[in-house]
């Protein structure tokens, strides 16, 4: 295998959100502004599994396992229920080894997490840059 | 009161007392989450304890453990509020630290709910007074008293705690952006932590006059 062949697998992102809608626009969002580089694998995991407001543990782990190539997967949560769940599963096991929540904005951490996956960056470097997104005032 | 060992029957029916219980206050349950939070405790609860219900009608699982697991886990799976990953955690975790044995007792109940109540806690980053379900679990808990018996003491307690919820400021969950404004509601996660302490004592004093629902 030569060196210039080898594929670094890339960080995945999971998007929770209490909206479906919210969830995917922030995914196409991410994946635009991130365009240039290799596709990073970024899964939507919004709402209810019948569409409504809420959180679908289903949703969650179905997300997680489509993005995991290997080199963990970032997962964003908006808030309350959305943040209890993924907690829940992460303690409980049923995510993917590697997978991470990340304390960061959602919009702007997702951004944030899909650009520097995109660089080949591991969990470690897509997680703080998340979180660092925190740290941009706006006024 | 007599020492009684608990069996897997017993919390199989203790789980079902909940989802009759949660059914017939949904509607209390969504009107005091209309108003300060986001009027679905109700319907999410009672759709979460069904589901728990009917996994453990058809699987029958035979230790104590063993059924608070399950049910914690349908609750996380099919809730889709702040309830299922709170409600799942506390009766996965209580039913992790009863372990595998066929029976029980009450004291060892006791402390497998302490142990689930504090998962709570930590999963929620809350504490007593912020206005949650704690405020109604950690009074119950500590009534239930060293032989971990004193089931109507638990009930008393926990219905007293959710009654304490309502001058208080919300500090987690949506009702917390409402700040001043939370107060004078009383919250509906320590209500139906009190509906769960009820059907429990409900449930053992069946248990206590012989009228629990087994053939004799």
């Amino acid at each position: 295998m030569s060196a210039d062949r080898e594929e670094r697998p890339l960080v995945g992102v999971v998007l929770v959100s209490h909206s479906r809608q919210v969830a995917e626009a922030v995914a196409h969002m991410a994946h635009g502004l991130a365009s240039g580089g290799p596709s990073v694998p970024v899964a939507p995991a919004g709402g209810t599994g019948e569409g409504g407001l809420g959180t679908s543990s289903e949703l969650i782990i179905e997300a997680a396992r489509r993005v995991d190539r290997g080199a963990g997967v970032a997962v964003l949560a908006d808030l309350g229920s959305a943040v209890l769940t993924v907690r829940t599963l992460l303690v409980e096991g049923d995510l993917p080894e590697g997978a991470r929540l990340v304390d960061a904005p959602f919009v702007e951490g997702a951004v944030a997490a899909v650009v520097t996956a995109s660089t080949g960056a591991d969990l470690e470097a897509v997680a703080a840059a998340a979180t660092e997104a925190y740290e941009y005032r706006k006024a | 009161m007599v020492t009684v060992a608990l069996d897997a029957d017993f919390f199989h029916r203790w789980m079902s007392a909940v989802s009759a219980a949660v059914d017939r206050e949904a509607q209390r349950l969504t009107e005091l989450d209309s108003a300060i939070g986001d009027a679905d405790h109700g319907s999410n609860l009672r759709r979460g304890f069904a589901a728990a219900v009917a996994s453990l009608d058809e699987e029958r699982p035979d230790t104590p453990g063993a059924v608070l697991a399950l049910a914690g886990r349908r609750l996380i799976s099919t809730v889709g509020g702040a309830s299922g990953p709170l409600y799942g955690t506390l009766l996965r975790r209580a039913g992790k630290a009863l372990g595998d044995a066929g029976t029980v007792d009450a004291a060892r109940l006791r402390e497998a709910l302490r142990t689930g109540v504090d998962a709570v806690a930590q999963l929620g980053s809350a504490a007593p007074g912020d206005k949650t379900m704690l405020d109604a679990l950690y009074p119950a808990v500590e009534a239930l008293g060293e032989s971990g018996e004193d089931f109507e003491a638990a009930r008393g307690a926990a219905e007293e705690g959710a009654s304490a919820t309502v001058p208080m400021l919300a500090r987690r969950g949506r009702a917390s952006y409402l700040g001043e404004r939370s107060i004078g509601h009383q919250d509906p996660g320590a209500t139906s932590s009190a509906l769960l302490f009820a059907a429990l004592a409900d449930t053992a004093g069946a248990v206590a006059s012989g009228d629990d629902g087994e053939a004799a």
